[in-house]
Formats: structure tokens, sequence, C-alpha cells
């Protein structure tokens, strides 16, 4: 009876998630006067290059992430939980600040004539590579990777630390065989909240790119600049295909649906 | 000796995620136009910043957007987590969850690519300009990404309440409606909170999806960031961010110090 409660929200999300979907395999499909074509999916092809080189910056990133973010995360969790509180506010504060000001300001200080060289009147070449652009990814979401970690390692049971050296495991034994597993499903949300915003980011490669090469991100933004809506929604598609099966892969490694640590604050 | 090393390492780690915000917050004070140079002190370019239209009337419409947004997915969202709790059948709650997380699973750069498209043909069938529909456009694409956020932060709190307090309700004479507001809703509302709180912020944050579903005739402050990015910034833009970045603090301290006190409460309550 009470079930229809949720009729507003079914009703809404058919008509503004479900069928905008379907409007863009529509358009996949399509040519510009509406009629089936298959040219715009053929024409990927000629894109697969800016899908790997998206895929590869997207990976690296994710990969430093988990490895600077996991010993912060077990860091934060060790602290007494007065200092905790403190670290996770620390943490969120960059994170609650626009990402477009964050990417901004890093480009203002790592720019050929940017603060940095200007303060030590050095050279260095930084923006226009790709680790500027990876460099740029970490910068900006690794409190993403972070939180789900933490709020995954705060919840497991003091006692299992103790019990686990008390029978014998030597401190990284207790790491390895102990906690690492118990924090897996932060570790898959973590990896998850970083790895899709990296793959479709446009302004972190814009602006740390300084225009040097282009991502999917990227991609998609010129052709919807440009009014190339059918090409536009054949790569969006693609894109999203990828992300979802790739999602699925890794939610079949979480044992929750997704209840620990999933949800940011 | 092992402390100092973490103590180092989260050190570190603080410190280069800081320092991108400090030199904001340094250079908006500059007498100069550079992003690279400090000259000295001034309160030059909040001055300029506070002399634009632009910038108020793009505060204007975030706030704007930011409100209604929160408060429609807020209503729209704990009514679904009560509809979602009370399905019986097991396929039919699933297939909802599942659409539900389509909007915080895809990309947002999809999630916009696509609204636009609906947008547009939209606007081409009711034969209008799609800046006339530019405001509706956005507050339902803000609405849409905030909704699963609102439903994920009700829903467990329904699931813990369980049935039995308004059951009790029912029998001592409720309808089913006196029951969810009397009973039911004060009991979820930390859930509730919480979830517009998200709602608020995310909306107030949101660039992706707005840049793809906005038009030119509403702005919000992320869209005027972003132009104001394109072109050779100037300073100004510092002034703002340093705003946003110490109106972002004060809202974390104060509802950190609310947390707090409302925890300190629980354990004098003796629920431990």
């Amino acid at each position: 009876m009470h079930s229809i409660a949720a009729a507003p929200h079914i009703f809404w999300a058919v008509l503004f998630v479900v069928l905008p979907l379907f409007i863009v395999v529509f358009y996949a499909f399509t040519d510009e006067s509406g009629s089936f074509s298959p040219w715009n999916i053929a024409a990927l092809a000629d894109y697969f290059p800016i899908f790997l080189i998206s895929l590869e910056l997207a990976v690296i990133a994710t990969c430093i992430c988990l490895l600077l973010g996991y010993p912060l995360a077990y860091a934060i969790a060790r602290a007494k939980p007065q200092h905790q509180k403190i670290f996770i506010m620390l943490l969120m504060l960059p994170m609650w600040t626009n990402l477009l000001i964050r990417t901004y300001s890093i480009m203002a200080i790592l720019d050929d004539r940017g603060f940095l060289n200007t303060l030590f009147d050095t050279h260095f070449h930084i923006i226009g590579t790709k680790g500027a652009v990876i460099f740029g990814m970490v910068y900006d979401f690794l409190p993403y990777m972070v939180l789900p970690i933490y709020t995954c390692i705060s919840k497991i049971d003091k006692h299992m630390w103790e019990a686990a050296s008390d029978l014998g495991c030597s401190p990284i034994k207790v790491m390895t065989r102990v906690i690492l597993p118990l924090s897996r499903s932060g570790i898959i949300s973590g990896v998850t909240m970083v790895l899709v915003p990296c793959i479709s980011t446009f302004y972190i490669s814009q602006k740390l790119g300084g225009g040097t090469f282009e991502l999917i991100g990227d991609t998609i933004e010129r052709q919807f600049l440009n009014g190339a809506r059918n090409i536009g929604a054949a790569i969006s598609l693609v894109m999203m295909i990828l992300i979802l099966i790739s999602l699925a892969v890794m939610n079949r490694f979480t044992d929750s649906d997704g209840e620990d640590g999933g949800i940011i604050v | 000796m092992k402390k100092y090393a973490w103590r180092i390492y989260l050190c570190l780690i603080f410190a280069v995620l800081y320092i991108p915000i400090l030199t904001l917050i340094l250079f908006s004070f500059n007498e100069t136009a550079s992003t690279a140079k400090f000259a000295g002190f001034s309160l030059h370019w909040y001055k300029e910043l506070f002399s634009s239209p632009e910038t108020f009337t793009a505060l204007r419409n975030t706030l704007i957007l930011a409100v209604l947004s929160s408060l429609i997915s807020t209503v729209i969202g704990t009514a679904a987590a009560e509809g979602i709790y009370k399905m019986k059948n097991k396929l039919a709650k699933s297939a909802v969850m599942s659409v539900t997380n389509i909007p915080m699973m895809n990309p947002e750069i999809v999630t916009g690519f696509s609204m636009m498209l609906l947008f547009v043909a939209v606007a081409g069938i009711l034969r209008m300009e799609y800046e006339s529909i530019g405001f509706a456009a956005m507050l339902i694409a803000h609405v849409t990404f905030c909704l699963p956020y609102v439903i994920l932060s009700v829903l467990p709190r329904i699931n813990e309440l369980g049935d039995s307090l308004s059951e009790a309700a029912l029998d001592l004479g409720c309808t089913p409606v006196q029951a969810f507001f009397k009973v039911k809703l004060p009991n979820i509302m930390p859930g509730v909170i919480s979830g517009m709180a998200m709602a608020f912020t995310l909306s107030l944050d949101d660039f992706v999806i707005s840049y793809f579903v906005g038009s030119s005739n509403f702005q919000t402050l992320p869209l005027l960031i972003y132009s104001m990015t394109k072109k050779k910034v100037t300073p100004d833009m510092y002034a703002l961010s340093t705003l946003i970045v110490v109106a972002v603090f004060v809202l974390l301290l104060f509802s950190n110090m609310k947390k707090s006190k409302g925890e300190t409460k629980k354990v004098g309550g003796g629920k431990k």
C-alpha cells in the first residue's frame, strides 16, 4: 500500500534518467536527419587512441590514489578520536572546494611562469605533460579514495587486531591477512569514486594538459560545443557501457550492497 | 620512531593538499594582477569582485537552485525511501534501486550530455527556444542527480527503525499518513537532514552537469568560474574562491561542532 510513495521517484527516474539514456542510444545510431546510420559507431575506431590514453592516465592516477590514500586512511583511523575528526574535516575542506578552483590554482603554481618557477627562479616545464594531468587527478580526487577506506577501517572491531597479534601474527601479517581483507569494500568504493571521474574529466586535462593532448571527456565536450550530437552520443554510449561493465565486475568483489563507506560525509 | 614516520606522512599529504588553496588565498590579496609574484597586500580584488553585478546574479542563481533542488529532492527522495522499504516484490525493489543508482554510477559528463539531448528534444517539441526552458532544465537536472544521495541517506534509517513503532501508532488509532508524519518522520529526521545537506552541497558545487544542461541566461557560480578561467585570469576569481573556501570551512566547522554535541548527548542519555 505504502509503496505508492515511491511512485513520484520512479516516474521522475524513468523520465529524466532512463529516457535520456534511450535518447543517447537513438542519437548514437542515427545521422543528423534522424535516419538510421551505423557510421557514428564505425567512426569510433578513430577515437580508440584517445580512449586508450584516457584509460591509461585514469588507471595510473587511481593506483597512485590508492597507494597514497590507503596508508593515509589507516593512519587517520588509528589516530585518537578527537584527532580523527580534525583530519577528516581537513580532508573534506578541499573536497567541498570547487574542483575548477583547485585545478586552476595548481595550474597557476606549476605554470612555466607560475608561482613555483617565479619563487625559485627556475624553469621547470610541468604543465602540458602527462605527469601534470595525473598529479591534478590525484590531487583532486584523493579525498574520495581516503574517506570510504577510512570509514571501513574505523568500523573494524579493535579486538580483531588484538586477536590476530595474540594468535601470533606479525604486524605485517595483521595488515595483509586481517585488515586489508576487511577493508576490501572501502577500497572498491574508493577506486570506483576515483576511477569514474578520472576517466571522464575534461577540465583537468584542459588546464593541466595545456591543450597538448585530448582525453575522452575533452572529445565529448568538443562534440557538444560543435553541435555534433550524434558522434558525441556514440562516444558517451561507449564510455557509459565500459564504465558500467567495470563497475559490475568490481561489485562482484563486495559482499555488502554498498552500505559501508559508499557514501561521503 | 614509527610514530614519527606516520606523522611526517600525514603532514606531507596535508601540506600538498593545502598548498594550492593557501596560495590562492595569498594571491587574492595581491596588489597587482599577477598570480605568480606577490607585490603587496591589498583588498583591491575583493572590491572589484563586489562591484561586479555578474557575481551577485550568479551567487543568487546558485543559491536559488541549491535551495529548490535540495527541497524537491528531499521530499521526493524521502517518500521514495519509504516506498522502497515497503516494497514486497524483491525483483521490483532491486530494479528500482538499480535505476536509482544510475546517476551516481554514470560519469557526470554522460548524465549531462544525455539530459541535454532530452531537453533539446522537449524544447523542439514545444517549439520553444532552449534558453526559455533554461532554468527548468537546470532544476530538473539538479534534482535528478541529488535524488540518489537523499534516498541512500534516508533508506538505512528507515531500515534500522523497522515497523514496530508505526504499527503501534496505527494500533493506537493513527491513520497511516499520521503514523508516518507523527512517528516515523521524526525518527528518521537525521537521515533526512543529512540527505538534504548533501543535496544542497552537491547542487552548489556542480559544474559538469550544469555546463551541459545550462544555457547562457542562467549562470551559476561554478559556470561563472569556468568562464572566468577561460580568459586571462585576474585575482578577482581568487577572491571569489577564497570567500567560497572560507564559507565551506565555517559550514564544516559548524556542522562538526553540532555533530559532536549530538554525540555527547547520546552518550549522556545512557545509550552505549
